[in-house]
């Protein structure tokens, strides 16, 4: 499995490093855990991502020109150091690495699950685990999913009815509108999608990086809910002040 | 009591398994799960049939022979406790319960509800150790452990090696168990010296095994007749990360 | 009919003399000595992987010999001795309370009531102290005080704290220290390990062992396995008696066969009946579970004053309640030696004051304790066996008295062996419960681990390379006829079992022998019993070999394939179990002859005519054993009679 020379971006010798195999058992696989460390660190990279984005959305509630700036000045930071638009390039390329990372070490594992139990149990109640946790794999592929259909939206303006790239804010406004509540309807599925991936995800993050109190653990799992919770309703108030009317 | 016992039945490693149906009637609500199948057993060999084949042997939940998903639990439904310590006062009358083996990759079926474990055994080859070759050791007061490290350190070696962690887990892995042994032999001072490569060793083997990666899900811990605990997972991921990364030590 | 002859004596010819305090140390020093480069030409099968076999395998291959170690389970870490639950003894003295290696010498020949050799047990008191050492290098988790210091407490009725404990599960945490130090052997090529094989055979080429004759209980696969010594470390026969506090598996085949093979068997009338255990609930009981002994620190003991009385305790007021324990042992009260304990409540259960399904179980009661400590203190001291307790039987032992009954636990008997561990057979080691060395009549609580350690870690792996000196030893020619007879006897065995297609099954006949030899060579035995056991255990082994039904084949994993083989040694062993206990007219420890007794009741010893190790030569099956007797001295430790009053 040797994805992970493949694999580019800055946190390449870090994934190097932790998913080699051992030393001292020398063996062909990467590591497990090591690819752990690195799902959880791209993880929460994105996490990181996810709160700097959110607090620009919810400029809308300030006023128009405030979130047209905000774009416009996403666009302006590093210069005069940076030519223009750079930082938002090294943003997007460092996004997509943890992004892949993330992804391609979520697959390694799935498929190695997968392989770790080829005959299921006939009999098999819920699992005692919560939702949140079952629901990683396919939570991530909804995520995965929205984002696509997001950029096209709202970065490209593909599949905006507006789609004028100088003004966001108008372009957020016709998303939301009211006949187009499919749009809404997905945005807020896949909102969900999020929280739920990382109420689970977060506690995950911090186990993988070593959290090993238990009251460390009952601490991890309730800063898990309270980003997340965060993190949805923020997002979720942007559609829905423009659906009620409260933004236009 | 009378139950009704589907029971996966497979003669062979490679041969096809399938689940079969038994009344078992008239047992003592006092009897043991294993004594049930006990006499289950006796009266399929009266009846020609060939017995269910099991493993067990202390039959006091310490020695880790023991186990079977019961109703698609490790272990059965009482929490704590190995399948030869579950008491069918724990069942109602008339019940249907489904017996099946552990099922993981790295741990083939033998034979009915007999599985071959020797993966565990890889994995504490691979270090779950601390080399100490006999007479070279100083007296046992020489090293004053705190109590608080030694009973983590207790708790952590109380794993009988049973595999239910395994059998739960939504991803087949044997974290659980692994961090166990990291833990125990980590937390005292005579482990420190092969803590780096302990716990390196160890994840190697876990994944040659063919155990899946752990992504924290729980179910292992409820299941564990000895209540590991889960944050042990945690010290291991962090002693791995150090091994690796060398940061701290 | 004759049951026995006599034969000539037998003394121990390894055993060094001179102070007692030098002889280990001279006896090391006169063994040859094995060089390094040589070790690697030498190879020692292990039969075993319990603290004895565990032990001795690692150190072996750490000291460069090449060794193979079997086990009938599917992991060594899975041995008997994970089940010792109470703690090591070991003379270190670290409370300061008058401990000594002669102290706990002194104690463990007493205990043994003047059965055991003065030699092996000084030395196996001196090696103890470089156990708990070994130990806790290798990351035994022992319970510590709050200055990281290791804890002890007292056990077993010593008036000193020389146990020490890893809570109630010392020999999981010691057994995991041995496996973990195999494992690493295993992992550096120096062990073979194989699980899930069972030691169907011994090899005897030229008067030497040199192999085992093992099958693959998987496969059914039969294969013979030669080296130049064998260590036999297969555990204790408990399960002799069906219901016992050993795991399943427990046997005497490795033994048994050995035995059939020439090597002396001693002693296999002592037997240890543990008091404290939870009693048979009904016809389906497969094993029973031991509570440990502390529970009589705080417990009292008590039976209904009236026969056939079976109100609920709570309805049975304090002045028709008999303390039978305090009423006749006022000193020593509920703690009383384990023997002593057991036959109290037997007597009590035999006059029909039992309590209980079937009438035996006496009371164990915790409601003084309770009030006057607080329950939360009880709690404190005994949660875990209380909850273990309620898992089983279902009832609540801070609200109804537990219910408890002596259970067979150990089994002080073994192969024969002298000073170095060898049995009579040369290249033939023997060691843990397995061998009868070091505990005479009766075992002290806490020993047997510490026997089962000092075999392995320290005396066998000196003792064995004076042996080994003289080695490499001719390779064995697999068409040599003494491999082909004995591979030839397992074949034939096997097919035997199988070709009875009976109407009976192996448990049925193993549970009608375990209640033979409990009511007739259990916990106290007479002469009319014991002639009545023996020809009842025959008419039942010719019954097995023309009754029992075997299902499946030889060549799968085939579990009931695996007991009947067991149970047919068993058959043998009984009748030499109630032989032995049959010669013996006298009480000594762990064997109590009703026609050995004082006027009130207590064993009788006596020393002029039985201050012997009884060692059994097989002359065939239901042929009269030669009995050898190896006559014990003590220069030390003087015979005093035991007296608990
Ligand atoms: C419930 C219980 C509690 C106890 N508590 C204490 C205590 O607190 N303190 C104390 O000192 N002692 C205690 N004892 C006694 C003590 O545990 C045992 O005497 C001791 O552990 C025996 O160790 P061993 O290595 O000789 O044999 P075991 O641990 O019994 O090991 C036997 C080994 O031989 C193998 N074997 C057997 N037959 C064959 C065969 N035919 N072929 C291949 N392999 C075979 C088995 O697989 C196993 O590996 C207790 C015993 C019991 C039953
Ligand atoms: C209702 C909630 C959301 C709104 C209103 C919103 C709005 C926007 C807007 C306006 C942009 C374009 C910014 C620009 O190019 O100037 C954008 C880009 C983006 N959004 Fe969102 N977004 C929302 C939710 C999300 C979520 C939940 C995710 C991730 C899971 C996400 C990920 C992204 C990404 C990856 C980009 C592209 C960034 C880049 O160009 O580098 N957004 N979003
Ligand atoms: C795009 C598709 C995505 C997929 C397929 C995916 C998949 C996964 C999977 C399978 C896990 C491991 C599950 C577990 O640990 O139980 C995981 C963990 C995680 N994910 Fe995602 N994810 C995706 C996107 C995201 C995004 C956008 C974020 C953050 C904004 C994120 C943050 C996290 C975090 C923090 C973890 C925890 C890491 C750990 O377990 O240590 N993921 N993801
Ligand atoms: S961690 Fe628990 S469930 Fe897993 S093997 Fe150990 S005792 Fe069994
Ligand atoms: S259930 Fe599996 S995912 Fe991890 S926390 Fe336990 S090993
Ligand atoms: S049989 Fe030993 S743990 Fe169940």
């Amino acid at each position: 499995m040797h994805w992970t020379n493949r694999t580019f971006g800055p946190s390449v010798g870090l994934v190097a490093v932790l998913t080699a195999p051992s030393r001292a058992v020398p063996r062909k696989r990467a590591s497990s855990v090591g690819l752990k460390l690195v799902m959880a660190a791209s993880g929460l990279l994105l996490v990181l991502f996810l709160f700097a984005h959110m607090a620009g959305n919810l400029k809308i509630f300030v006023g128009a020109a405030s979130f047209d700036h905000y774009a416009h000045w996403l666009r302006d930071i590093g210069t005069p150091l940076l030519p223009r638009t750079w930082y938002l390039w090294l943003q997007r390329v460092g996004l997509t690495a943890a992004v892949v990372a993330h992804i391609a070490s979520a697959a390694v594992l799935a498929r190695r699950a997968r392989a770790a139990r080829p005959v299921r149990y006939a009999h098999r109640p819920k699992v005692q685990g919560s939702y949140a946790a079952r629901t990683m794999r396919w939570g991530g592929v909804i995520i995965l999913l929205f984002v696509v259909f997001h950029v096209l939206d709202l970065t490209t303006g593909t599949l905006n009815p507006v789609g004028d790239a100088q003004h966001p804010h108008a372009n957020v406004v016709a998303d939301f509108a009211p006949s187009r509540w499919y749009v809404t309807l997905f945005y807020t599925l896949a909102i969900v999608a999020v929280g739920f991936h990382l109420r689970h995800g977060i506690f995950s993050a911090l186990r993988t990086f070593g959290q090993q109190s238990p009251r460390g653990e009952h601490r991890a799992r309730a800063i898990a809910l309270v980003l997340s919770v965060v993190l949805v309703v923020g997002y979720l108030s942007v559609p829905f002040a423009v659906l009620s009317g409260l933004v236009s | 009591m009378d139950i009704t016992l589907r029971v996966w039945r497979q003669a062979g490693p490679t041969e096809r398994g399938r689940m079969v149906t038994y009344l078992v009637e008239d047992i003592s609500p006092d009897a043991s799960f294993l004594e049930m199948l006990d006499v289950l057993n006796e009266r399929l060999i009266l009846e020609g049939d060939e017995p269910i084949a099991f493993d067990h042997d202390c039959r006091e939940g310490i020695c880790g022979m023991c186990g079977m998903m019961i109703n698609g639990v490790a272990h059965g439904p009482e929490r704590a406790t190995t399948t030869c310590q579950l008491h069918m006062r724990h069942f109602k009358d008339g019940d249907t319960i489904e017996v099946e083996p552990w099922r993981a990759a790295a741990f083939p079926v033998v034979r009915d509800l007999v599985v071959d474990r020797s993966a565990f055994d890889r994995i504490i080859q691979a270090g779950g150790y601390i080399t100490a070759p006999t007479g070279a050791a100083p007296d046992a007061h020489a090293t004053p452990v705190p109590k608080a490290d030694a009973d983590a350190a207790f708790e952590a070696a109380t794993c009988i090696g049973c595999g239910a962690c395994v059998a739960a887990c939504p991803n087949g892995s044997a974290m659980l168990f692994t961090a166990a042994k990291v833990g125990h032999l980590g937390l005292l001072p005579q482990g420190q010296p092969e803590r780096d490569s302990r716990v390196s060793g160890m994840v190697a083997a876990h994944d040659e095994a063919g155990f899946g990666g752990c992504t924290n899900t729980g179910e292992c811990t409820t299941v564990c007749p000895k209540g590991i605990p889960l944050t042990l997972i945690g010290r291991l991921n962090s002693d791995y990360r150090k091994s690796r990364t060398g940061r701290g030590r | 009919m004759k049951l026995w002859n006599e034969g000539d004596p037998i003394a121990d010819k390894a055993a060094p003399d001179g102070p007692i305090e030098t002889r280990w140390e001279r006896r090391q020093f006169g063994a040859k000595l094995v060089n390094p480069a040589n070790r690697r030409k030498l190879t020692v099968i292990v039969v075993g992987t319990g603290l004895a076999g565990g032990s001795a395998a690692a150190t072996l291959a750490e000291a460069g010999y090449k060794v193979r170690s079997y086990c009938y389970q599917d992991s060594p870490r899975r041995a008997h001795s994970i089940a010792a639950q109470g703690g090591i003894n070991a003379a270190k003295n670290y409370r300061n309370d008058g401990d000594s290696v002669y102290r706990l010498f002194y104690d463990t020949v007493k205990g043994g009531d003047f059965r055991a050799r003065e030699s092996n047990v000084y030395r196996l008191a001196q090696v103890s102290v470089n156990i708990i050492d070994q130990c806790v290098a290798q990351g035994v988790p022992f319970a510590r005080e709050y200055g990281g210091l290791l804890d002890n407490r007292s056990f077993g009725g010593t008036q000193v704290s020389r146990t020490f404990y890893a809570r109630g599960q010392t020999g999981q945490q010691l057994l995991l220290g041995a496996y973990q130090a195999m494992e690493r052997q295993i992992a550096a090529g120096n062990i073979e390990m194989h699980a899930r094989h069972e030691m169907l055979e011994l090899v005897v080429v030229d008067g030497r062992a040199r192999g085992v004759v093992v099958r693959d209980l998987v496969t059914g696969e039969i294969t013979t396995d030669f080296a130049d010594a064998v260590v036999l470390a297969s555990g204790g026969y408990g399960n002799v008696f069906f219901l016992s506090t050993n795991a399943k598996g427990c046997n005497v085949t490795a033994t048994w066969r050995a035995h059939r093979k020439g090597a002396l068997f001693a002693n296999p009338c002592y037997t240890q009946i543990h008091p404290t255990c939870i009693p048979e609930s009904g016809t389906h009981q497969s094993k029973l579970t031991l509570m440990s002994e502390s529970l009589r620190n705080d417990g009292r003991v008590w039976v209904p004053k009236r026969a056939g009385d079976d109100r609920k305790p709570a309805d049975i007021a304090e002045d028709e309640r008999d303390y039978y324990l305090e009423r006749i042992y006022p000193s020593f009260g509920n703690l009383v030696p384990r023997d002593i304990a057991s036959r109290a409540a037997k007597n009590v259960c035999d006059e029909g004051r039992g309590v209980g399904p079937g009438g035996l179980g006496v009371y164990l009661d915790f409601a003084d304790a309770i009030t006057r400590l607080g329950r939360p203190a009880v709690e404190a001291k005994y949660g875990n066996l209380f909850e273990m307790y309620q898992r089983i039987t279902g009832e609540d032992p801070y609200v109804t008295p537990m219910r408890i009954y002596p259970a067979v636990h150990y089994t002080m008997g073994g192969l024969w062996v002298d000073y170095d561990l060898q049995s009579t057979i040369p290249g033939l080691f023997v060691i843990g419960e397995a061998n009868f060395s070091d505990h005479g009549a009766n075992r002290l609580g806490a020993s047997a681990l510490m026997q089962g350690l000092a075999d392995g870690y320290f005396v066998l792996p000196n003792t064995i390379n004076d042996y080994l000196a003289a080695g490499p030893y001719p390779a064995v020619a697999a068409d040599d006829p003494a491999v082909v007879s004995a591979r030839a006897s397992v074949e034939d065995r096997i097919s035997a079992l199988l070709a009875v297609d009976g109407d009976r099954t192996v448990d049925s006949f193993h549970r009608e022998l375990g209640h033979i030899m409990w009511e007739y060579c259990g916990m106290d035995r007479t002469e009319q019993g014991l002639t009545k056991a023996i020809s009842l255990i025959r008419a039942l082994r010719e019954e097995f070999w023309t009754r029992v039904k075997v299902p499946g084949t030889g060549e799968q994993l085939n579990q009931n394939l695996e007991r009947a083989g067991r149970v047919a040694d068993f058959f043998e062993l009984a009748e030499l179990m109630c032989v032995d206990a049959l010669h013996r007219t006298e009480s000594c420890g762990g064997h109590f002859r009703a026609e050995s007794q004082t006027p009130d009741g207590e064993a009788l010893r006596h020393d002029d005519a039985f201050s012997y190790v009884a060692a059994w030569e097989f002359t065939g099956t239901g042929e009269p054993p030669v009995l050898h007797k190896e006559a014990l001295g003590f220069e030390y430790v003087h015979p005093t009679q035991r007296s608990y009053k």
